[in-house]
């Protein structure tokens, strides 16, 4: 069965001033001006947001799910790449 | 004498806020039917706010007509337990919903209205009605740009649409003139620097609405004398039966709360 249905798009949320967007959920609209007022009244009811954005999400390439072996575990025992063997004066005891 | 006029100008004031908060009240009603109906769910949210929107405005109108009325009635009271002819709603809040289109025509004449009087109120003599509209004039301004949105989307939108809208407009425009018929209560809320009177309102209101409808492809009705006297607690055959609705619990349960 066939629906013509309005493209989905993503929403991202900033909670405030100098965070960065976060990833909150999804909407249905047929453009971006509506996207981001549908946005507004599902996601932002409750004071969670001072700004939105949204993208189509046929717009959005992502990563194969089935490529997870030789994408991100060869991260895995490369424990060198953390900066963790520096000696750092006390002073900087919030690394 | 003086007595007489004190009167006659605090029955004005009383008047004057249960208009606005009446107004909210009824249509934030209306809108409350779409809950769980929207074509969409993010419409259903989007109209179910604006209803909570107009029902917040409500709450501190009638809370503070209420309070100047002096008669130990609460915002409750004054919502729930008042006859049909005490409701100071203009008519066009009442009207049923119909469809989406219509429904979102009429948020966006009434949205337009109000966006005209918040302003105005800003410097009432009035702190507490000054400081509503300040409160409200942002719920508004989403709302009129929510609704003028999908009166250009639909209005210019397919044959179909565009028919509906058309006849939406036709029904609804005619109930328009009631905002601005001139009343005793708004030379008497005039004169004491409660607010405008609303026949003053006219013209931003008619700049604010034309442009919007005419990119919406849709034809101001012309002019004719009907005239709607919500505002004076005469109102439509639709009121009785919202009024049974919005009134069942609290006439079946007096008291009940939740």
């Amino acid at each position: 069965m066939s629906r013509n249905e309005w493209p989905l798009w993503e929403v991202f949320i900033r909670s405030k001033g100098g965070l960065d967007h976060k990833h909150c959920g999804s909407v249905h609209a047929p453009d971006a001006r509506m996207a981001l007022t549908n946005a507004r009244d599902v996601y932002t009811r409750r004071m969670e947001a001072v700004s939105i954005w949204v993208v189509r999400a046929d717009q959005i390439h992502a990563s194969d799910p089935d490529a997870k072996p030789e994408m991100f575990d060869p991260a895995e025992d490369k424990i060198y790449r953390h900066p963790t063997f520096y000696t750092l004066p006390d002073e900087v005891n919030h690394m | 004498m003086e007595a007489t006029t004190t009167t006659a100008s605090s029955t004005a004031h009383l008047d004057y806020v249960l208009r606005i908060g009446d107004s909210a009240l009824i249509l934030g009603q209306r809108l409350a039917e779409w809950c769980g109906h929207g074509p969409v769910i993010e419409e259903d949210i989007a109209l179910t706010n604006t209803a909570l929107d107009l029902i917040g405005q409500a709450r501190l109108l009638l809370s503070h007509a209420g309070h100047l009325e002096g008669k130990g009635r609460d915002e409750d009271a004054l919502a729930f337990l008042r006859a049909e002819p005490g409701y100071r709603n203009l008519t066009i809040c009442e009207l049923p919903n119909e469809d989406f289109g219509r429904t979102c025509l009429r948020n966006f004449l009434f949205a337009a209205f109000q966006m005209q009087l918040w302003p105005a109120l800003a410097d009432s003599s009035d702190a507490q009605l000054a400081a509503i509209a300040g409160k409200s004039i942002k719920e508004t301004r989403y709302h009129l740009q929510h609704a003028s949105d999908w009166a250009v989307r639909l209005g210019d939108g397919t044959d179909e649409s565009q028919a509906r809208m058309q006849r939406a407009l036709d029904t609804l425009w005619p109930y328009t003139a009631e905002f601005f018929s001139p009343q005793a209560t708004d030379a008497q809320a005039e004169a004491a620097g409660i607010g405008p009177a609303w026949s003053s309102l006219a013209g931003a209101w008619e700049q604010a609405v034309l442009p919007v409808l005419e990119v919406a492809t849709l034809k101001v009705p012309a002019a004719t004398a009907f005239l709607s006297r919500g505002k004076e607690g005469r109102h439509s055959e639709h009121m009785g039966h919202l009024l049974a609705e919005m009134q069942y619990l609290q006439r079946a349960y007096p008291g009940a709360r939740w």
